[in-house]
């Protein structure tokens, strides 16, 4: 395991880590006092910003250190980017909301950063042990966050399924990583990939046995389908700033390392990617379905994300650089529209007594005619139109497919988008044409929140128009990978 | 000499009762336990094959994880902790105001 060509200490690669942590440890330590509480929030972003800085800077280079342990590559570097960002439009919306439902304490934010921190901890390893750390650095908080309204018994109840789920996965996760170690004797992916064919016997049989334990672990974190029951029950009790965060970070996170394990450390066993298939199928077919008969939009949000988890899915089955260069495009895309859907699910909330149920909606249309048209446009980027950047997504993702041969998952694949479209142009249907029984109280608007809205519509439309450059970007996020 | 294949066969059989556990069990505080012996069932295969191997990292994971299990068993506690403050019991079967 001990790659003693890179055994330097040098913290800089840990630049973004320790940023973000360090403020979290800030507000740990001040939240107390009254008047530095208030500060926290501004503190967490701070810290964030910073990390954003220096993980564009970590941009281009390619290094490791502290003994094989931590690897800085673009891969990483990007991921990290895309984290911050999801972090600093979740504080965003997250501020006016928590406050309303007198739930806004400085610990939340602590906590936000911490769970950033792990994710950039899982995104910037080839170690499986830190990959294991990381990916507990970041459930953790979230467990807390999911069940942080202690008076909501449904927030409870998110909070000790998540924490069950999340539990029972890493244990077989970390199962899985004792076996492959048992099996090669390293937890260094390059070293797996290098020693591979020296594992015989025996020893092949720990290796496969592990890396089935790891794929139970991950397709738990991703929402993957015989292993998704939690996700509608988490994502419908947390508060929904907290949801948005799940939707996407955690995702992003379990995408990166899968990424990273299936596509590149563990390649060459060459069932995988008929495991995968299977999955993505069974995983984009079931959440689309279920998502059908949701009357709650926050539970149909997430059957659709589980659906989404199934189309990133199709690039692990395909596999090679230009699959993984799509995946990681649609993860960029899918985080944009799905965190603007929840920020206007998170201002119809602000309103009292509003659990975001169908039934809700009716006069949405006309009371807000701008602030529903950007929650349509958002379901047409979720349901994959153009000239949102939902469509490039399915576009890009479908065609890699396409050429590497998965004709018949690609044809599932844009079966499935034809089905979400129902449920998705559900929501535009009934917050416009329905008749309201009771007159729609009209939404309060914060400056925060006005912000992440024309973040997101603006990148919707805007990559949507030139999806090029985006492209190169993660093209270039995967060359030289491990 | 106890052959190494004894203790994975101990290490994965804890590991099948704690998944058992966690499937059936109905009680959190018994549930909480079954994913500890999760744990410790991965711990005890590492400390197997670090030493069947003569490569002493496995050893030092241990550590790494009894650390994690145990603020795991810290924050699942208290979630328990606020969940019987506001329904007065820890059968699992009653968390259904959510369709589980």
């Amino acid at each position: 395991m001990i790659d003693y060509t890179s055994a330097s200490i040098d913290f800089s690669l840990l630049g973004p880590e320790i940023a973000v942590l360090a403020a979290a440890f800030l507000i740990l330590i001040t939240g107390y006092v009254k008047s530095l509480g208030k500060l926290s929030p501004a503190v967490a972003l701070i810290g964030l910003v910073t990390a954003l800085f220096l993980s564009l800077n970590q941009w281009g280079d390619q290094s490791s250190g502290f003994f094989g342990m931590v690897t800085c590559d673009n891969f990483g570097s990007s991921f990290k980017i895309i984290f911050i960002i999801i972090a600093i439009l979740t504080l965003l919306m997250a501020h006016r909301y928590l406050s309303q439902k007198s739930l806004n304490r400085p610990e939340f934010y602590a906590l936000l950063n911490i769970s950033v921190m792990g994710m950039m901890v899982m995104a910037n390893s080839t170690d499986l042990v830190v990959m294991f750390l990381g990916l507990e650095i970041m459930s953790l908080p979230l467990y807390v966050m999911a069940g942080m309204a202690r008076r909501s018994p449904e927030s409870n109840e998110a909070g000790i399924k998540y924490f069950v789920m999340g539990a029972f996965a890493s244990a077989f996760l970390l199962m899985g990583i004792a076996f492959v170690y048992g099996a090669s004797g390293t937890t260094d992916l390059r070293r797996l990939v290098t020693d591979y064919h020296y594992i015989a016997g025996n020893f092949k049989l720990y290796l496969y046995s592990g890396v089935a334990m790891i794929l139970i672990g991950f397709g738990f974190k991703v929402g993957a389908v015989p292993f998704h029951s939690w996700i509608p029950d988490v994502y419908q009790g947390a508060p929904t700033p907290v949801t948005a965060f799940f939707s996407v970070g955690p995702k992003a996170a379990g995408f990166a390392v899968m990424l990273r394990l299936f596509a590149f450390g563990f390649s060459y066993i060459g069932l995988l990617s008929d495991v995968f298939w299977v999955l993505a199928v069974l995983t984009m077919t079931i959440g689309n379905i279920v998502a059908l008969k949701q009357d709650n939009i926050k539970r149909m949000l997430a059957y659709s994300s589980i659906a989404h988890a199934g189309y990133i899915l199709v690039a692990l089955a395909v596999g090679g650089n230009s699959a993984v260069s799509t995946a990681m495009f649609y993860l960029v895309a899918y985080s944009l529209f799905n965190t603007g859907a929840f920020a206007v699910l998170i201002l119809l909330e602000t309103r009292t007594g509003c659990k975001s149920n169908f039934s809700e909606l009716p006069g949405f249309g006309k009371a807000h005619p701008y602030l529903s048209s950007i929650l349509a446009l958002f379901m047409f980027a979720l349901s994959g139109f153009p000239p949102t950047v939902g469509f490039f997504g399915k576009f890009y993702l479908f065609s890699a497919a396409v050429k590497s041969g998965f004709i018949w998952l690609a044809v599932i694949g844009v079966m499935n988008s034809f089905v979400s479209v129902y449920y998705y142009l559900r929501v535009v249907k009934v917050s416009f044409f329905d008749k309201p029984e009771v007159s729609f109280v009209p939404v309060s608007f914060s400056p925060a929140i006005i912000l992440v809205l024309l973040i997101t519509v603006v990148g919707t439309l805007w990559l949507g128009l030139f999806p090029q450059q985006l492209l190169e970007i993660s093209q270039a996020a995967i060359f030289a990978f491990l | 000499m106890v052959p190494i294949s004894a203790y994975l066969i101990v290490g994965v059989a804890l590991f099948a009762i704690g998944t058992v556990g966690v499937l059936v069990s109905r009680n959190m505080i018994v549930l909480l336990m079954s994913v500890e012996l999760m744990l410790n069932a991965a711990n005890l295969c590492l400390i197997t094959f670090s030493r069947s191997q003569n490569i002493m990292d496995g050893h030092a994971f241990v550590f790494l994880v009894l650390t994690i299990a145990a603020a795991e068993a810290a924050v699942g506690l208290a979630m328990v902790i606020t969940l019987y403050r506001n329904r007065e019991t820890i059968n699992i079967d009653r968390f259904n105001l959510l369709k589980w």
